[in-house]
């Protein structure tokens, strides 16, 4: 499909170590820890945030895998690390089989081309000031790929393959609604035709309606361009509906991780258990079911005071 | 006679670019001990509701007419400190957001007497006591060290707890949640819910649960109605509502929600539903949902603006094509 080639110039020759072999992308024994210092002008080092606590999990290509989990698991901040926009403290991030922690800032602006990021809020994520056109070429700008009129011109297309008539280039976003505006997002992650993009709440702001048709161009995405997700959120029937495999954090670690399928259906950890069983579903019989399973699981789950 | 009774209710805001019709003819009835579920997508008119019961809509916005009749007293008419002495004794509220309604300058113990030293005659002592028994009943743990805590050293379902306490110090008869677990997460909203429900059941409270979330609704309500751009849709018990869905947004918003228990979802697709909601300066002046149903034709629903009718007992739906009625299969669809 001539769609699929959505730069305008071929990417930069990479060195290619991996083998087919190799999943996508491979973490490992990842761990983020965020230092609570003490003292003024002599600070010291009292105590670590363990924000990703020995993280390790791998995404194949043209895989989905889902990372769920509560407020403060941990779950953005492995999505970073793994992008690089937070330096780990320790662990290894193979993309494609190159190591991705302690390179270059320039080596990791090349294969960062590779990987990009689709954010939670789509107000905060675009810049008001700058054209839809421009946003979704600044990727190309960034990198020094094609000339103006190329760069609008994948822009232009980028926006059709999003849903959008290609006029819309000179518009700002205050003129799209939220979730026009995501669209957009997604439509600037796309323009180097990356392998990997990492979703990080990307319909959480939206309203039902909305949050179906960008699930679903999502995935049309995915077929299309051959395109892996690492899919955060926090919203497990929307993980389900996107995932082929679940890793379930907790407190800066995976507590499982498999098959989304039987994830759902044979929860084998506590945690993950309780966690299914607290999501209220749309229908009241279920509930008055899920209602009594949810008591059996109180202990599992203390509230935070 | 029912507690609440709200009827022909319209809410319009001023702005430089028009009125926005905010809320646009909207009645039901709520019976004592009973719980209603508002639900609907941002901007349908679903909090505008609740503040207008309540009084509280500021400027630009304006009750235009219609009448909201509380334990059979009209209040839209009432003087502002009439309308103070019911707000927090007989009618209680919480918001969505618990980092913002409590004040985070003031102890949690002065917040909690402040609602009970303005409508009951009690003394300090008496007071702080009663405001920590209420914390007890909210199942905040060391309810009585807690009581001198700043917001700040609260959870966030801690702090919408003291949001419920305080809701509920008076004795209301009637309790009105706006997206009372919206910032919470899944767990700690379950415990929230299982509480409000505890605490409805032992005040003998009505309580109206306003939510985009249908799993929300599912759980609480008993009655169920559905916003869209600023009118009550369908209407009806919770059970009937999610087994026969009547109109067709109803259908749709159903279909758009991504199931919990769905073996194989990742290899499919979700019903969307196309375009979005109308601009209420400019509502479509017939049915409101014509331009994004797959059922509305060239007929009725462009020209004639559907009344909310009664299609089987206790089922209001207001559509020109309800499911049960339905012969003809989606228009565009071969």
């Amino acid at each position: 499909m001539s769609e699929a080639e959505v730069t305008t110039e071929p990417v930069a020759a990479q060195p290619e170590p991996s083998s087919d072999a190799e999943p996508l992308l491979v973490v490992k024994n990842l761990k983020k820890y965020f230092p609570v210092k003490k003292g003024i002008l002599i600070e010291k080092t009292v105590d670590n945030v363990k924000a990703v606590d020995d993280v390790s999990f791998e995404v194949r290509r043209g895989e989905t895998l889902g990372l769920v989990g509560e407020s403060g698991s941990g779950k953005s901040t492995t999505g970073y690390c793994v992008l690089q926009l937070l330096k780990p403290t320790s662990g290894s991030v193979r993309f494609r089989g190159q190591e991705l922690t302690g390179l270059s800032r320039e080596k990791l602006r090349e294969v960062r081309r590779e990987f990009q990021i689709v954010f939670q809020d789509p107000y905060a994520s675009l810049n008001p000031r700058m054209t839809v056109g421009d946003i979704i070429a600044e990727p190309l700008v960034v990198n020094k790929l094609g000339t103006r009129k190329s760069r609008r011109k994948t822009a232009e297309r980028l926006l059709d393959v999003v849903g959008f008539s290609p006029d819309f280039v000179n518009r700002y976003p205050h003129e799209f609604s939220g979730g026009q505006r995501q669209r957009i997002g997604i439509a600037r992650a796309l323009a180097l035709n990356p392998q990997l993009i990492v979703c990080d709440e990307p319909v959480s702001a939206l309203d039902v309606s909305i949050q179906a048709q960008i699930l679903n161009l999502l995935k049309d995405l995915q077929q299309e361009f051959g395109l892996s997700y690492l899919f955060i959120a926090h919203d497990l029937a929307v993980v389900r509906a996107m995932s082929d495999r679940i890793a379930v954090m907790n407190l800066g670690k995976i507590v499982e991780m498999g098959d989304a399928d039987k994830v759902y259906e044979h929860p084998q950890v506590d945690y993950t258990q309780a966690l299914l069983a607290a999501v209220p579903v749309a229908d009241p019989v279920k509930m008055r079911v899920r209602r009594e399973e949810r008591k059996k699981h109180k202990h599992v789950l203390a509230e935070p005071v | 006679m029912a507690l609440l009774e709200v009827d022909d209710l319209r809410t319009y805001f001023k702005t430089r670019a028009g009125e926005v019709h905010a809320v646009d003819n909207v009645s039901f009835k709520l019976e004592e001990r009973k719980t209603l579920g508002i639900v609907g997508e941002s901007g349908c008119g679903k909090s505008v509701t609740a503040l207008s019961i309540m009084g509280l809509v500021q400027t630009p916005g304006r009750v235009v007419s219609g009448s909201v009749r509380f334990n059979g007293r009209e209040l839209t008419t009432l003087k502002r400190r009439q309308m103070e002495d019911i707000r927090g004794m007989e009618i209680g509220m919480i918001f969505q957001d618990p980092m913002t309604s409590l004040n985070p300058t003031l102890t949690i113990g002065t917040q909690l007497t402040e609602t009970l030293s303005r409508h009951l005659d009690l003394s300090r002592k008496e007071a702080r006591k009663r405001a920590v028994e209420l914390l007890e009943e909210v199942h905040i743990p060391n309810a009585s060290r807690r009581l001198d805590d700043y917001p700040h050293r609260y959870s966030g379902g801690m702090r919408q707890r003291v949001m419920i306490a305080m809701a509920i110090s008076c004795n209301p008869k009637l309790l009105i949640a706006d997206e009372p677990t919206t910032a919470l997460d899944v767990t700690v909203q379950a415990g929230v819910l299982d509480l409000l429900e505890e605490l409805r059941e032992e005040h003998a409270m009505a309580m109206i649960m306003i939510t985009h979330n249908m799993g929300v609704v599912a759980e609480t309500a008993d009655d169920i109605a559905v916003m869209y751009a600023g009118q009550i849709v369908e209407e009806a018990t919770a059970q009937d509502l999610f087994d026969r869905p009547e109109h067709p947004y109803t259908e749709a918003l159903l279909g758009a929600l991504p199931k919990l228990d769905e073996p194989d979802a990742r290899n499919g697709r979700l019903a969307s539903i196309p375009g979005r909601p109308p601009d209420l300066l400019s509502p479509p002046n017939a049915c409101r949902f014509a331009p994004r149903c797959k059922y509305a034709g060239s007929d009725d629903c462009t020209t004639v603006p559907p009344e909310l009718r009664e299609i089987r007992p206790g089922h209001w739906v207001r559509s020109a094509h309800p499911a049960s009625e339905r012969v003809r299969e989606p228009v565009g669809v071969s």
